[in-house]
């Protein structure tokens, strides 16, 4: 086997696995790259690591990341619910409802998440006398992915074939039994990779709570920073901390996108 | 049964697909729709089916009159059975699911009854063995024969079949010709749009020939096919005889 095959994909269109040489060489090659290439960036910086000082504050990190992993999942169940009843809001036979669903989506979608916070922080939590930064920053991170899973979601639900709506109809079943029985399940079942995707997204997304005080992953390794007078350390075990939660995530998405791919 | 469709038009937007269509049959069990593509067979039958509505004309079935009323066309499809030609199971349950949720859901019958009744269809079928499987892991026959069996199951008044094998393959063609021909052997009501003369002729006892969304000619199957009376008829016939 020469260099040149190990490192080829062969012809287009030739759907075969590379070898496992082939993947560990290359994806070892590209990793290579990638640290040469950092490595370099941070050399040119002459910078003094102390990584000492930030081990100490180790505990701080663990919290955080607990944290963060709390807050997303309590907002990812509460995204879910406000995306579910937001796709089938567009959906109302009663228009303003609807129409109440598509403002929601693209208001949320169209503005950057800081804007979010800061006005629903400072505005409207103020303004209904809520005192629990935590519960605001739930409902925050719920409110925002809730648009984007209502997205998702109504791609699935208009994805469903017309073949499928017309069988449904043939058989006899009525209304809510075509969509309880044959759109809701293929609906969801197509959408399983983007509502992982999106999960991983909401995790990440969560570390903007940081600028609310919210002593999650991202805040708290700011705080190291300032504390050990440092400027980088922290971010390692951040970008570490994020990434063992959002690879395993993205990865799953890829195994369900194959499978269904499989399935059909 | 008797059928009787009374200057039945259907616009879909611009395109005209049934254009005062008339059709009297006083009594047939077996019906077959036959004629060139585009020309309406299965917009006629979707209509018969009770699946959508005539834009204007009266629609009859023995003495019910099932155009115009949504009502009675919801009520008039539980009577009935829909195949179609292609993608008619649900991707997402198995072959016997398929079969024994429309019993359970629509037509009330008990869990278990449900499923007894599914499984004596997969065995009437041949399909018993492949009971768990799903749709995507079944050949093209075989989701066409689970079909047919999904629709008869409630046994229904009237089965309908929209070109149930024109995207088979020749030796599933005949699986699936074979399965209807029981069904036409039970005795059961069909109405069947259909490319296959041969069979049309075989099975039906009726044909009509629907051309351009008007009637063409219609009457006793052997007599229609062998004996056209129209001009136009002879045509069809002749242009789908040839090869
Ligand atoms: N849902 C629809 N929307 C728009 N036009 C339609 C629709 N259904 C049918 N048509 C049109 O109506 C006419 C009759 O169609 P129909 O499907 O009934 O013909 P057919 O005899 O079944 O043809 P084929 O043998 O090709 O199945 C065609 O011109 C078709 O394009
Ligand atoms: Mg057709």
């Amino acid at each position: 086997m020469s260099i040149k095959s190990i490192f080829y994909h062969a012809a287009e269109g030739d759907d075969a696995l590379p070898s496992r040489l082939s993947r560990y060489a290359s994806f070892f090659l590209a990793a290579l790259l990638l640290s040469l290439l950092l490595y370099g960036s941070f050399a040119a910086l002459q910078y003094q690591w102390n990584w000492q000082s930030v081990l100490r504050y180790k505990a701080k990190f663990i919290e955080g990341w607990f944290t963060t992993l709390k807050i997303a999942c309590v907002s990812l169940i509460f995204a879910f619910l406000v995306g579910a009843i937001s796709a089938l809001c567009g959906r109302a036979r009663f228009l303003p409802v609807r129409y109440l669903s598509t403002l929601y989506v693209e208001l949320i979608r169209g503005t950057p998440l800081l804007v979010q916070i800061f006005l629903f922080y400072y505005v409207i939590a103020d303004a209904a006398n809520i005192q629990n930064r935590y519960f605001v920053g739930v409902a925050i991170m719920a409110i925002f992915s809730g648009a984007y899973i209502s997205e998702i979601l109504r791609a699935g639900i208009e994805g469903v074939g017309k073949s499928q709506l017309l069988s449904a109809k043939a058989i006899g079943f009525s209304e809510y039994q075509t969509f309880r029985y044959v759109i809701a399940p293929q609906a969801l079942r197509s959408s399983l990779p983007a509502l992982a995707g999106q999960t991983a997204n909401l995790i990440k997304d969560s570390s903007l709570l940081s600028i609310i005080a919210i002593s999650e992953f991202t805040l708290n390794a700011q705080e190291v920073n300032a504390i050990t007078y440092s400027s980088f350390e922290s971010f390692f075990p951040l970008a570490i901390g994020y990434l063992a939660v959002t690879l395993p995530i993205m990865r799953l998405s890829r195994v369900i996108e194959k499978k269904l791919q499989f399935d059909t | 049964m008797r059928l009787e469709l009374k200057s039945v038009v259907k616009q879909y937007g611009q395109q005209r697909a049934l254009d005062n269509l008339n059709i009297a049959i006083l009594d047939t069990s077996c019906l077959a729709l036959i004629g060139p593509s585009g020309g309406g067979k299965s917009t006629t039958l979707r209509l018969l089916a009770g699946l959508e509505a005539p834009t204007s004309g009266s629609i009859r079935i023995n003495e019910n009159e099932i155009g115009s009323d949504a009502a009675k066309r919801n009520a008039h499809l539980k009577n009935v059975g829909v195949v179609f030609q292609s993608y008619n199971l649900f991707p997402h349950l198995n072959a016997l699911t398929n079969i024994a949720l429309p019993l359970e859901k629509v037509h009330r019958h008990s869990k278990a009854d449900s499923i007894t009744k599914a499984e004596s269809l997969l065995q009437q079928f041949q399909l018993f063995e492949h009971r768990f499987k799903m749709p995507s892991q079944l050949s093209g026959g075989q989701n066409q024969r689970v079909a047919i069996a999904r629709a008869i199951a409630p046994d229904p008044d009237i089965v309908f079949l929209d070109e149930p094998t024109s995207a088979l393959d020749p030796e599933m063609t005949a699986e699936v010709l074979d399965a209807i021909e029981s069904l036409v052997e039970a005795k059961k009501r069909l109405v069947i749009a259909t490319h296959q003369m041969g069979f049309a002729k075989q099975a039906a006892d009726t044909v009509a020939i629907i051309a351009g969304g008007k009637l063409v000619e219609v009457g006793d199957a052997s007599q229609v096919i062998d004996q056209p009376g129209t001009e136009r008829a002879r045509e069809f016939l002749n242009a789908s005889l040839k090869f």
